[in-house]
């Protein structure tokens, strides 16, 4: 019977009066994939900074395969053989594949690059982790990669570090297709072979289900449960983590679908999306489901104006909350015309696009409807605050106060934020790309609840997700996409994740 | 297939570029232009400038910005020609040339590392300074001096000389060649184009950022050192009024030969192309007598042409 790979014993961090950590105990054994699971602020980033010796620890004790592990330094952490790969895998975009899997180890004579050794180190690190149907090479430049190939790579280069014996994913799978997260998850099982630990985070408990051996659940800090993955259900974890009963994730109401809001007939894009179709009514959420790149965030940014518009037509109803359009601004294609039509974008960048980091809560919120705030092109920062207090209050985002920067905020609550911006501008047809990503699961209740509660003003939403069961929860109708290719309506309420996993791939 | 690879080298527009105004200029000007005498002349006036270019590249590809490099090559002129006159050797008047470069780079480098201040701050800073000492150290005149040889390295050769070009024109040569291969071949070669590509990941897979920054500004001072000699070769007087907005020129050519302010890109070899498109636009424009006003504007818009068409380049994707 060998010991486990990882013990981490009644470990407790405090940041001033907050307890990050308190007692914290898990143990992980040799090729062992481990989750962690807890909402956003239960304590997964601290315990995952003490492991990679970003921080440490007040008290308790962690060890590595029986040996006393206390990193004061995070190469001190990687040299014990802890490697850690972030959920926006950090490479180096214009270096090779090659050079990013060795850098700072590279292969070298008298300070020259071994450039064939380098490149047959590379191949048997790949290997580890590509699968035949998405081939790396090591020459390639990483800004020619695709998202989950760089993921790969980040994961090649954590395993091909000498000793590595213990990996740590952070939210791996966050932007990538379901058939490169079935590839990712490939690659795992012969790491885990390899005797590799893994400590997996992930929000997406579908997932976790398929993938980890064992899990613990973080809540305020505290252990609140563990154990082997066969002996539990997502809605027992979701359950064990949110510290409530819920009697269902996805509040489904019922809607009646009112006049129609926009309709897009044969649009096509630069290269995506080709010839898609789509009717919105008021009063519904219409959801695109499909793999990363069929196109779906092409479609939303082509009706948005912010990418060109090969052919096809976009029409948009009337705006219930603006003034008359003159017919030249209607015609433009501007995200700046489209959002004066009554059309608001969420971004699926959330960091760069969807919020502007630097600016206040009430900044950000007010940004796209400023006239309304004073006369003359003055602001008037009082009237902001006043609106901003109000969307914090209803949307319950946890911060300081309106004045507050956004960059402060956690990835759930700078959501929010995001979209308390569309409803304060008060558009008519929201068009939501991966509202919910990488955020708590509290956080996209809330969300799920404030788009209901948008549909029953008459608002329309028009929602990509590449989480099925969230669509398929949410969603009044589904089109499915595949390459760029729209497929016809379908109720959500008959459909199976199967059936649209089929559609997409197949 | 070819050819695309072709497009996508970061130096086949400046040289498409290149080629064609050598070819406008010879036919516009075929008795004058189109001369060795003349080409050869190009040449030695690249120098300068291509080697402080190739210092230049380095410290872009790495992420920053030198903008001391004009007031470096003037302080050489200066001290190089105090020593001459101080009755000290050539030899060691040049390796005091280059001490100073390298000096200077040294301060640029640790201020920019340990106090963390930006790059463009730092040598805005520095080069004021620089050229403030030089002043002083002339006693704001030019400094005459026996050059004890160094002229023979920047002059022109008499006819049927073996050597074809310069000593300073193969200097400039060779620097570029090894600076080239240093970056494509050295382990430290690569870290400098990890730490322009992405900082916090180099930082991360152990690669010693700020030693790899230091050490780029010193070898960024260390090249503005060696020009400065050249310099002096040129001049044979230390002039520290000499050399004024160099930087820009330098940046310039580093930019057109695909380099990016945002660090990771550029190539020595496409740097060195975009001095001598800076120096041919200059004496082609004089040999057909267009005004210098004009060739100021035509320099500037060769500048932003060449961005928008790496654009493109980059587009084609």
């Amino acid at each position: 019977m060998v010991g486990p790979r990882l013990v981490v014993d009644r470990v407790s961090r405090a940041f001033g009066p907050t307890h990050a950590l308190s007692a914290v105990s898990l143990s992980v054994a040799p090729g062992e994939v481990h989750a962690l699971l807890g909402e956003n602020g239960a304590g997964k980033s601290t315990l995952m900074s003490i492991l990679a010796g970003a921080d440490r620890a007040d008290s308790g004790v962690l060890s590595l395969d029986g040996v006393r592990f206390s990193p004061k330094t995070p190469a001190e952490a990687r040299q014990a053989g802890v490697q850690i790969v972030q959920q926006e895998a950090a490479l180096c975009a214009h270096l090779s594949v090659a050079e990013n899997l060795f850098l700072g180890s590279e292969p070298a004579w008298l300070g020259v690059v071994q450039c064939a050794k380098l490149v047959r180190l590379s191949e048997a690190a790949l290997s580890r982790v590509m699968s035949a149907s998405n081939p790396i090479s090591p020459r390639q430049l990483v800004s020619e990669l695709s998202p989950s190939q760089r993921q790969l790579v980040a994961i090649g280069r954590a395993l091909a570090q000498p000793n590595c014996r213990l990996l740590i994913l952070d939210e791996p799978t966050a932007s990538l297709s379901q058939a490169e997260v079935s590839a990712l998850f490939g690659a795992l099982g012969s790491v885990k072979a390899a005797g590799v630990s893994v400590i997996y985070i992930s929000h997406v408990l579908e997932e976790v289900e398929q993938i980890a051996d064992s899990y613990t659940v973080l809540r305020d800090g505290s252990n609140v449960a563990s154990g082997r993955m066969a002996d539990t259900s997502p809605l027992e974890l979701v359950t064990k983590m949110a510290g409530r009963v819920l009697e269902e994730v996805y509040e489904h109401p019922e809607r009646l679908a009112g006049e129609v809001a926009l309709s897009v007939n044969g649009l096509s894009g630069v290269r995506l999306p080709k010839g898609a179709s789509l009717e919105l009514r008021r009063g519904e959420v219409l959801g695109i489901a499909g793999l990363l790149g069929a196109g779906r965030t092409e479609l939303l940014r082509a009706i948005f104006g912010l990418n060109r518009v090969k052919t096809g037509e976009i029409r948009v109803a009337a705006w219930s909350g603006g003034k008359a359009l003159s017919a030249r601004s209607a015609a433009g294609p501007s995200a700046k015309a489209r959002l004066a039509q009554g059309l608001g974008l969420l971004s699926e960048d959330r960091k760069l696009e969807g919020v502007s980091q630097r600016l206040s809560i009430a900044e950000n919120i007010t940004l796209s409807s400023l006239e309304r705030f004073g006369s003359f092109g003055l602001v008037s920062s009082k009237r902001q605050h006043t609106a901003t207090a109000a969307w914090i209050t209803r949307l319950g985002i946890v911060c300081q106060g309106p004045s507050q920067r956004a960059q402060e905020l956690s990835g759930g609550n700078q959501q929010k934020l995001a979209l308390a911006r569309l409803l304060q501008h008060d558009v008519d047809v929201l068009l939501l790309d991966e509202p919910t990503r990488g955020i708590d699961v509290r956080s996209r209740g809330e969300i799920y609840r404030l788009m209901n509660s948008a549909t029953r003003e008459g608002k329309a939403i028009l929602m990509v997700s590449s989480y099925l069961p969230e669509l398929l929860g949410v969603c009044d109708r589904i089109q499915v996409m595949r390459r760029g290719v729209l497929g016809a309506p379908k109720r959500a309420a008959g459909l199976t994740e199967r059936e649209v996993l089929q559609e997409a791939m197949l | 297939m070819s050819l695309r690879k072709l497009l996508k080298n970061p130096w086949f527009g400046p040289l498409c570029a290149l080629l064609v105004l050598l070819l406008l200029f010879s036919s516009l000007s075929p008795d004058t232009f189109a001369q060795q005498a003349n080409l050869t002349t190009m040449l030695r006036q690249t120098a300068v400038l291509s080697i402080a270019a190739v210092g230049m590249t380095l410290v872009m590809i790495q992420g920053g910005i030198d903008l001391s490099v004009g007031s470096v090559v003037a302080i050489t002129t200066v001290v190089v020609a105090r020593a001459l006159r101080a009755e000290l050797g050539p030899v060691q008047a040049v390796l005091l040339g280059l001490g100073v470069g390298a000096l200077a780079g040294l301060l640029n480098g640790v201020l920019i590392t340990l106090l963390r201040i930006t790059p463009f701050i730092v040598t805005l800073g520095s080069m004021s300074v620089l050229r403030g000492l030089a002043k002083g150290l002339a006693h704001e005149q030019k400094i005459d001096a026996d050059p004890h040889g160094l002229d023979a390295w920047m002059a022109p050769l008499s006819a049927g000389n073996p050597l074809l070009l310069p000593a300073g024109v193969w200097l400039a040569l060779f620097l570029a060649v090894l600076a080239a291969s240093f970056l494509a071949y050295t382990r430290f070669g690569r870290h400098i184009v990890a730490v322009g590509s992405n900082e916090l990941n180099a930082r991360l897979c152990g690669v010693a950022v700020d030693r790899v920054r230091l050490l780029v500004y010193v070898l960024a001072g260390l090249c503005a050192g060696l020009a400065g000699v050249l310099e002096f070769s040129t001049l044979t007087v230390g002039d520290p009024t000499d050399s004024l907005g160099l930087e820009l020129e330098v940046i310039a050519a580093v930019v057109i030969g695909g380099g990016s302010l945002l660090g990771g890109q550029g190539s020595v070899a496409g740097t060195l192309l975009g001095a001598l498109l800076l120096t041919t636009i200059k004496t082609g424009c004089t040999h057909i007598g267009v005004p210098n006003w004009v060739q100021e504007i035509v320099t500037g818009v060769i500048i932003v042409v060449a961005m928008g068409v790496d654009r493109l380049r980059q587009n084609l994707r």
